[in-house]
């Protein structure tokens, strides 16, 4: 595998490379058209700095319009290495402790690039009204997250994604009004086309018409974000899918590290079989509230009943040095450990508690020693704290108390992990371009800066490094060479194949008939990955998945019941065809977590484990990135690419 | 929080696509936990409706956490159902009792066309944007972010304004159709803002111009978006939008 | 600002980025000029309803209408006033003709009624009731301008003498006009209709005009109730003073 990393000292491989790319001239790139797949953070920072540079660009989603791309409901922050408050941060802090976190299974040259290019991410914000949080001086204010030393997070409130994610779609529709992007909502990509073996176009499908529709491009973007709803139950969008990666895979493109996915600590639980999705509680409630279960296994008193020394803080017992705030991937498994170990709390006892009393009380002193008040009142010093609490995470409290109908500031939240995050996607190189000439992943859809973790306000920085600063780069190394291709018409044999494809898997689904209905395929799928290649996974268990899934294959393509027809609006359909890719994911995911016998990161194999319980890598069998290849039906093939550590030293992560 | 089931009488609005007339229908669904979504409630319905052989309900909806603002249901005569400053997806079902009948509707407004069921375009939208919601900066012009101090009430403000998810609940509950709270916020939020200042005239012109294009109505200042937004955008938005508006007129050459 | 009154309306067809300027055309047919006007005119209004509540409440004098007769009279005899009245005329009908145009304009927007309607609690009724209540309070106009307007310009009023000189006696023509029981009532309704129509009509006006700051509009809209109550009770009680026979 050759990820065309450029030569030279890591420092200086970008600012080379855009040195001595390729350029396309401005005449030329009007005649260069572009097709991105997905509006989050990556395609729509992509669609409008491609735009503005002159490409013709056409934009795809699947929804009502670009604003909804679930890049929205990113909650904490943006990390980027601008060092505004002093205290020690710099490109290349930023860029180790996204290595280490995401434990020496990413490529340093991506990373020390997305580290480079953080501080231009908040500059292009802030230009566009981006509304950040602010000091009473006017400048920036930052917090802490995610357990890192320095405060690197820019933020908005609980609702930094939205307002990244509103720059990017005003930028986008910017373009739009000039002529510049076409835009293509509530439409989904369903096939690659491929011509003497680049990239020319796509199939899409009019989600309200149902009419197949052909798109020439010069090249394709996949922005098409990570596929956690293959566990059914996560913390992604209702709509989030594979479709438009694994089309592509299918087309040709290597899938890497499919089975590295992220378990975020802290979402609500599970409160029956009706659920539909999860929802996320930011992980900056870590910083204040503590996290507890009793002590006594099975224990149903109310936890304002439990007495202070029948409490379990087992985050702060087992690792003394971050407590609370460990990583993510480490917070979740000992959630699942306590709770596996019977001491779950709720009702359904899959929950821990996640606490603010002490955190009420220490900011209540804190604002009676400010009122140089020392003779106030427990309830009175509570209030205040409570205040204070209020403050900053009043809408993360509003929003809990919406879902589960119990006051936080009362009671201590319950909280569960969840599927967030895929670290995994197409394998890219440098350039972002995956295995197939001229088609690109970029943004969660590809695999390659968070390793086998990623870092809690990392996923906004990489989703815009890669839409506003690198794609406008390494896409013109490649265009350069395609100024001379006139555009293909669409009734060219290959798009004839392709459209015919698609329409024929369209009526195959329609066809069957059968008695399961979508949603319960999903489910079913959702539970096999969630108890065999969730947070925790083993030999057995993932052979076990393997053959499940492929029972579940056969059932899907012999029982589905779609309701409607394929010329309308039918989500029912769009859904089964979605379903049908996840299935497919499902397997390659428990096979690569197979093949994988290390734990690392967010991948814990119950086989690899120190004494203690905590992860154990094998940095000699498995320093590489899995890429697989589509072979047909069940079958894969890995190519690894191994990973080459020259400035970091790989070390155990410890967080005791 | 105790839950408990309960039995309901759904009416729900059907319309097959945007030429059909459509008329309500109505559905029963029991042992509705109270902790439910709306949504999930639908959901439950939708299967059984598959398992007799009939069309689910279709209806828009995606993140299920508030803030994509994708669900736009009209319950029981107000946008996003009874909870205040919520969305469709996180209204949950113990709003509810045993035995309620619930009338669900589309989004109405002539600039929002139904395309089926519970589905409504929006990208109206999309278009007031495209005619002046943006700050005109290409990727890489940008300065410093420091290099430009904001007044933290400021920031703030615009802030606030900018927290709108863009669901048209405003639109679908002023009895005028007026889409001004969602444009007056976009114009507050970026006229806020020392970057947003050299467009500021043009864009609360070409906005509101492009908002009457669109066939939405007047602002009568009711007061009715304000109530049902589920991000509590204030209509004092709609103030400043009228005094830009004004300013922009008087200062305009033309 | 140009006046671009003969120019087609073309402002809609042009590309979406390009700056429409504001004419005179849109500040009349613009949705936020339509109000901006309904507004500005309502404002004016409203000022003269102030004049003319002050100079009406003269007839509580007691002095057998005296100084009420000569104060309509200066209004009537000087030419400031005479100038003011046509203006008063003009914006009463830009303020009608631009309200039902408004009224009518946002009734078509919604295409399908809603089945339940959000009602009262968004938003007050009468905040939804303008056209409803302006439509009143004209009615009700045309009958004041009848009973007082009319015959005191053109048809003539009952007449009588102070200090040599001759003045309209509109305190007879009230005491004759508010015999009535039928018409104090139609009054005071009309007086009622105002009330609700300046209760909405008169914070309205300032945030079509653009206040925004928190503080003035807190206190735009207490002065606002505050107006909306005391000028029709003030309006309402002269009818019904003089039907009880409270003056002489």
């Amino acid at each position: 595998m050759d990820a065309r990393i450029p030569a030279g000292p890591l420092d200086d491989k970008w600012t080379d490379y855009k040195g001595h790319c390729k350029l396309v001239n401005p005449a030329n790139k009007r005649k260069l058209e572009v097709i991105i797949i997905g509006t989050g953070l990556a395609g729509a920072s992509a669609a409008a700095s491609l735009g503005e540079l002159g490409y013709k660009v056409k934009a795809f989603c699947f929804q009502d319009s670009p604003r909804r791309a679930h890049s929205i409901a990113a909650q904490g922050g943006i990390n980027a290495a601008k060092n505004y408050q002093n205290d020690g941060d710099s490109v290349f802090r930023l860029f180790y402790d996204t290595i280490k976190g995401g434990d020496y299974r990413a490529r340093e040259a991506n990373v020390h690039r997305l580290a480079e290019v953080s501080a231009n991410i908040i500059d292009q914000c802030v230009a566009q009204g981006v509304p950040f949080a602010r000091e009473y001086g006017g400048l920036l204010s930052n917090r802490s997250f995610g357990g890192t030393q320095v405060q690197r997070t820019f933020y908005a409130a609980g609702q930094t994604g939205q307002q990244l994610l509103i720059g990017a779609y005003q930028a986008l529709e910017r373009q739009v009004a000039l002529g510049n992007v076409k835009m293509y909502s509530r439409h989904e990509m369903l096939e690659v086309v491929i011509i003497d073996g680049k990239t020319r176009g796509i199939i899409a499908r009019n989600l309200v018409t149902g009419e197949l529709e052909r798109h020439f491009g010069h090249a394709v973007l996949l922005c098409s974000g990570g596929y956690g709803n293959v566990f059914y139950l996560s913390t992604n969008a209702m709509g989030s899918n594979v479709t438009a990666a694994w089309k592509a895979h299918k087309a040709g493109a290597y899938f890497g590290n499919p089975c590295f996915t992220q378990i975020h600590p802290t979402c609500i639980p599970v409160s029956g079989d009706h659920q539909s999705k999860l929802t996320l509680m930011s992980e900056s409630l870590r910083n204040d509230g503590r996290i507890w279960v009793p002590k006594k296994q099975g224990d149903n008193r109310r936890p304002n009943e439990i007495p202070e020394e029948e409490r379990d803080y087992y985050l702060e017992r087992r690792y003394p040095a971050f407590g609370n705030l460990v990583p993510r991937d480490v917070a979740s498994r000992a959630a699942k450990e306590r709770c596996d170990a019977g001491y779950g709390v709720g009702s359904s006892k899959q929950a821990v508690y996640l606490d603010y009393a002490a955190a009420i009380e220490r900011y209540g002193k804190i604002e009676a020693g400010k009122q140089g008040n020392d003779n106030v009142g427990k309830d009175e010093i509570i209030k205040m704290g409570k205040e204070v609490v209020k403050e900053k995470y009043g809408n993360l409290f509003d929003m809990y108390e919406k879902i589960t109908g119990e006051n936080p500031y009362e009671v201590p939240m319950r909280i569960y992990p969840a599927v967030h995050y895929t670290m995994g996607g197409l394998w890219v190189d440098y350039e972002l371009m995956t295995t197939v000439p001229g088609l690109y992943a970029l943004g969660e859809a590809n695999f390659s800066d968070h390793g086998a973790n990623r870092l809690g306000a990392s996923a906004l920085m990489q989703g815009l490094a890669d839409g506003y600063f690198v794609i406008p780069y390494t896409i013109g190394n490649y265009l350069a060479d395609e100024i001379r291709t006139a555009p293909i018409p669409t009734s060219h044999p290959a798009f004839e194949a392709a459209e015919k494809s698609v329409s024929d898997r369209l009526n195959t689904l329609m066809n069957i008939k059968g008695k399961q209905t979508v949603e319960s395929l999903h489910k079913r799928l959702g539970k096999i990955m969630w108890d065999k290649c969730g947070m925790a996974r083993n030999k057995q268990g993932l052979e076990e998945a393997i053959k499940e899934i492929q029972q579940l294959k056969k059932e899907f393509w012999s029982d589905v019941k779609i309701p409607g027809g394929i010329n309308e609006l039918n989500p029912e359909l769009d859904k089964a065809g979605r379903v049908a890719d996840f299935i497919e994911l499902g397997e390659l995911m428990c096979k690569d977590a197979l093949e994988r016998e290390e734990s690392c990161g967010g991948h814990f194999r119950e086989e690899s484990q120190s004494e203690d319980g905590e992860a154990l890598r094998h940095d000699d069998r498995f320093m590489y990135v899995a890429a697989w290849e589509y072979k047909g039906d069940h079958n894969w093939q890995l190519h690894k690419e191994e990973l080459v550590y020259d400035v970091v030293k790989p070390s155990t992560r410890s967080y005791k | 929080m105790e839950h408990y089931n309960m039995n309901l009488t759904l009416k729900v609005w059907r319309q097959k696509n945007q030429s059909d007339r459509g008329q309500f229908e109505t559905y029963k669904v029991s042992n509705i936990s109270s902790e439910m979504s709306f949504l999930e409630m639908f959901d439950v319905l939708n299967e059984e409706l598959i398992q007799e052989g009939k069309d689910p309900i279709a209806f828009d909806h995606d993140c299920r956490e508030g803030i994509c603002g994708m669900c736009s249901m009209y319950i029981d005569g107000k946008p996003h159902g009874p909870w205040q400053e919520n969305t469709t997806c996180q209204l949950h079902m113990r709003a509810f009792k045993d035995g309620d009948t619930i009338t669900v509707e589309p989004w109405r407004a002539n600039a929002f066309p139904v395309l089926k069921d519970l589905v409504t375009d929006r990208t109206a939208f999309d278009r007031i944007i495209q005619a002046g919601g943006f700050i005109s900066v290409n990727t890489g012009n940008a300065v410093d972010a420091n290099a430009l101090p904001i007044e933290k009430a400021k920031a703030d403000d615009a802030f606030a304004a900018a927290a709108c998810i863009g669901c048209g609940a405003c639109v679908a509950a002023c009895k005028n159709s007026s889409a001004l709270l969602f444009v007056g916020a976009k114009v507050a939020h970026l006229g806020l803002l020392p970057q947003g200042e050299p467009e500021r005239k043009e864009r609360v012109l070409n906005m509101v111009a492009q908002m009457d294009k669109e066939g939405f109505g007047a602002c009568t200042s009711t007061g009715a978006c304000e109530a049902t937004c589920p991000k509590g955008i204030s209509i004092s938005n709609i103030n400043r939008l009228n005094k830009e508006y004004l300013v922009a007129s008087l200062v305009s050459e033309k | 600002m140009r006046l671009l009154a003969f120019v087609p309306y073309f402002c809609s067809d042009f590309l979406t980025h390009n700056l429409v300027s504001m004419t005179w055309k849109q500040v009349f047919t613009s949705s936020v000029g339509r109000k901006l006007t309904m507004g500005l005119t309502g404002i004016f209004l409203i000022l003269f309803l102030v004049v003319h509540a002050g100079l009406n409440a003269c007839i509580w004098a007691n002095d057998g209408g005296v100084m009420f007769n000569k104060a309509a009279h200066f209004m009537g005899a000087t030419i400031v006033i005479r100038i003011l009245e046509i203006g008063l005329f003009v914006f009463i009908f830009i303020h009608i003709i631009q309200g039902l145009i408004l009224e009518a304009s946002n009734r078509s927007k919604r295409g399908t009624p809603y089945a339940v309607n959000y009602g009262n609690r968004g938003s007050k009724w009468y905040s939804r009731s303008m056209g409803l209540l302006g439509t009143l309070v004209l009615l009700f106009l045309i009958l004041h301008w009848i009973h007082f307007w009319i015959p005191s310009r053109f048809t003539g009023t009952p007449e009588v003498t102070y200090d040599n000189k001759t003045y309209h006696d509109l305190f007879t023509l009230m005491k004759e006009i508010f015999a009535e029981l039928w018409v104090v009532i139609v009054y005071v309704l009309g007086c009622i209709s105002l009330g609700y129509h300046l209760a909405h009509g008169f914070q309205s006006a300032f945030r079509s005009l653009g206040v925004h700051n928190k503080k003035y509009n807190n206190m735009l809209t207490s002065l606002g109730y505050g107006f909306a109550v005391i000028v029709p009770l003030a309006f309402a009680m002269m009818p019904v003073s003089m039907y009880l026979g409270w003056v002489s």
